[in-house]
C-alpha cells in the first residue's frame, strides 16, 4: 500500500516540475502531451514484451514436465495455492543462483531459474523462491514497474526539451508574466531539468525495492515457512560470481541482485540499489 | 430536488460497488472449490490403478481393499463442502494404511509402476493440499468481506451466505494404526 503513497508523490512531483518548465518558458502544456506519449511509446513495447525480450537477452530454454519434473511441480503446485495459471518455465545454464519472474499479467508470466540455483538449493528453500517470484506475478508487479518506467522516461524527456528550449533560444515572452517572475521560474527549472531525472530514478528504485519486501511478504504467505526463502537468499548471496547474462537493464528482475561486490553499507549509494539488502530481507523473513 | 437524485445516485453506486466486490470475491470461493474437486478426481482416478498393482503382490489385504474401494465411491459421491472434506479425510487415512502394508512386500516396492504410482499419489496430495490453501483463504476473504463494515449491511439483503472451511479432521492428525 505504501507504492500507492510513493506513486501519488511522485505524480505530484512530476506536476511540479511540468508546471515549472511550462511557466518558465512561457510554453503552453502541448509540449508535455507529446513527452508523455513518447514515454508512453517507448515503454509499452518492452512491457509488452519484457517476457520475451528479458529471455532472448538471457540466452534462456524454456523446459516441459519431463525435462524436471520437480520443478515443474513446484511451480504448478505453488501456482494452484496462489490461484494462478501456470506460466512457463525457462531454465539459464549459468552457476550463479539465481531466479526472475516477469510478463505483463498472470496470464502471460514467465518463470525462470539458473542451474545454479537448482544445484544449490533444497526442496523447501526452492519452493521460496518460486512462491516470491510467482508473488511478483500475482501483485502485478512488471506492470507497476513499467508505469514508473514511463513517468520516469517521461521526466527525463521533459527535462531534456527544456534544456534544449533555452539552447535555441525558445520562451515567448508571455504578456501576462513580468520578465522578473519568468527568470526565476527559468532558474528553478534549470534545477529541476537537471536533478529530476535523478530523482525520478531514485523514486522508481525505491518503488523497486518496496515491491521486492512486498514479493517477499506474499511468497511467505503461500509457501506458510518463511525460513525456505531465508536461508535460500542466504545461499544465494554467498555465492561469489555474478551473474553472466544479466546486465543492468534487466538486473531488476532477479531475485537478489545479480551484480555483486557491491558491499558497501553507506546509505547514499544504497538508494540506488533496486533490491533491498539481503540482510534485512533474511531478518524480516525469520522474524515472522 | 437536485440533491435527492444526487444521493440516492451516489447509494445506489455504492451498493453496486459492494455486490460487485462480493460477487467476485464468491466466484473466486467457487473456482477454488472446483479446483480442489479436480485434484480429488485425480486421485480417485489413481486408486484403481494401485489397488490392482498392489492386489497383485499382496494378496491377504482384501479387507484393505474393499474399505478403500468403498472409500473411493464415497467421495465420487459426496456433496458439498462438508461431505467431501470428509469423505477425502477418510480416504487419506485409508491410503496411508495402504502405504504402510506396502512396506512388508519387498517386490511390490521395487515394482516400476508401484514407484510411478506412489510418486503421482504423492503429488496428487501435494496438489490438494494446495488446492484446499487456496480453497480457505479465498473463503476468509470472502467471509471478511460479507461480515466487515459497510458490506455487511447490506450483504443480508443481497443474499450473500458465509462459505464453509475444507477442514482437516482431528483423525488425519494421529498416527496410522496398521491391523493385519
Amino acid at each position: 500500500m505504501k507504492t500507492w503513497l510513493i506513486m501519488f508523490l511522485f505524480v505530484i512531483f512530476i506536476s511540479t516540475v511540468v508546471y515549472v518548465f511550462s511557466r518558465a518558458l512561457g510554453y503552453g502544456l502541448s509540449f508535455v502531451g507529446i513527452a508523455l506519449i513518447l514515454s508512453g511509446i517507448m515503454s509499452i513495447g518492452s512491457y509488452y514484451y519484457s517476457d520475451k525480450l528479458v529471455l532472448a537477452m538471457s540466452g534462456a530454454k524454456k523446459i516441459e514436465k519431463k525435462d524436471n519434473p520437480e520443478l515443474f511441480n513446484t511451480v504448478e503446485n505453488l501456482c494452484i495455492g496462489a490461484g494462478l495459471p501456470k506460466p512457463n518455465i525457462y531454465i539459464i545454464n549459468d552457476l550463479s543462483p539465481n531466479a526472475f519472474a516477469t510478463g505483463r499479467n498472470p496470464n502471460h508470466a514467465v518463470v525462470c531459474v539458473t542451474t545454479g540455483l537448482l544445484q544449490t538449493l533444497n526442496k523447501s528453500e526452492l519452493e521460496g523462491v518460486i512462491a516470491h517470484e510467482l508473488s511478483h506475478v500475482k501483485n502485478y508487479d512488471t506492470r507497476l514497474m513499467g508505469i514508473v518506467s514511463i513517468l520516469v522516461g517521461f521526466v527525463a524527456i521533459i527535462s531534456n526539451i527544456f534544456f534544449h528550449s533555452l539552447w535555441f533560444g525558445g520562451g515567448r515572452d508571455s504578456d501576462r508574466e513580468s520578465s522578473n517572475s519568468q527568470s526565476i521560474f527559468l532558474i528553478v527549472g534549470v534545477v529541476f531539468a537537471v536533478l529530476s531525472p535523478i530523482a525520478a530514478t531514485l523514486i522508481q528504485l525505491a518503488v523497486s525495492r518496496k515491491r521486492e519486501f512486498l514479493a517477499d511478504a506474499s511468497g511467505a504467505l503461500l509457501t506458510r515457512y518463511p525460513q525456505g526463502l531465508a536461508s535460500a537468499l542466504e545461499k544465494i548471496s554467498k555465492y561469489p560470481k555474478p551473474l553472466k547474462t544479466a546486465n543492468n537493464a534487466t538486473a531488476h528482475l532477479f531475485i537478489v541482485n545479480p551484480f555483486k561486490g557491491k558491499d558497501t553499507k553507506q546509505w547514499f549509494s544504497s538508494l540506488f540499489d533496486t533490491h533491498p539488502p539481503v540482510e534485512e530481507r533474511i531478518k524480516i523473513l525469520r522474524s515472522m | 430536488m437536485a440533491l435527492t437524485i444526487i444521493i440516492i445516485a451516489s447509494i445506489l453506486l455504492f451498493l453496486l460497488f459492494i455486490y460487485n466486490s462480493l460477487i467476485t470475491a464468491k466466484i473466486r470461493v467457487s473456482e477454488a472449490f472446483s479446483q480442489i474437486d479436480v485434484q480429488l478426481k485425480r486421485r480417485t482416478d489413481l486408486i484403481p490403478n494401485l489397488v490392482e498393482t498392489v492386489k497383485g503382490y499382496a494378496t491377504h489385504e482384501k479387507e484393505l481393499f474393499e474399505k478403500v474401494t468403498k472409500e473411493r465411491t464415497a467421495l465420487i459421491s459426496a456433496k458439498g463442502t462438508g461431505e467431501k472434506a470428509a469423505a477425502n479425510n477418510q480416504l487419506s487415512q485409508t491410503l496411508k494404511s495402504i502405504f504402510a502394508v506396502a512396506e512388508n512386500y519387498p517386490d511390490l516396492k521395487a515394482s516400476q509402476n508401484f514407484l510411478e504410482l506412489a510418486e503421482e499419489l504423492s503429488d496428487t496430495e501435494n496438489k490438494i493440499a494446495y488446492a484446499r490453501q487456496f480453497y480457505n483463504s479465498s473463503v476468509l476473504d470472502f467471509n471478511t468481506k460479507i461480515k466487515t463494515f459497510p458490506n455487511a449491511l447490506f450483504a443480508g439483503i443481497l443474499n450473500f451466505k458465509e462459505a464453509e472451511f475444507f477442514e482437516t479432521s482431528a483423525e488425519e492428525k494421529q498416527p496410522v494404526k496398521v491391523k493385519f
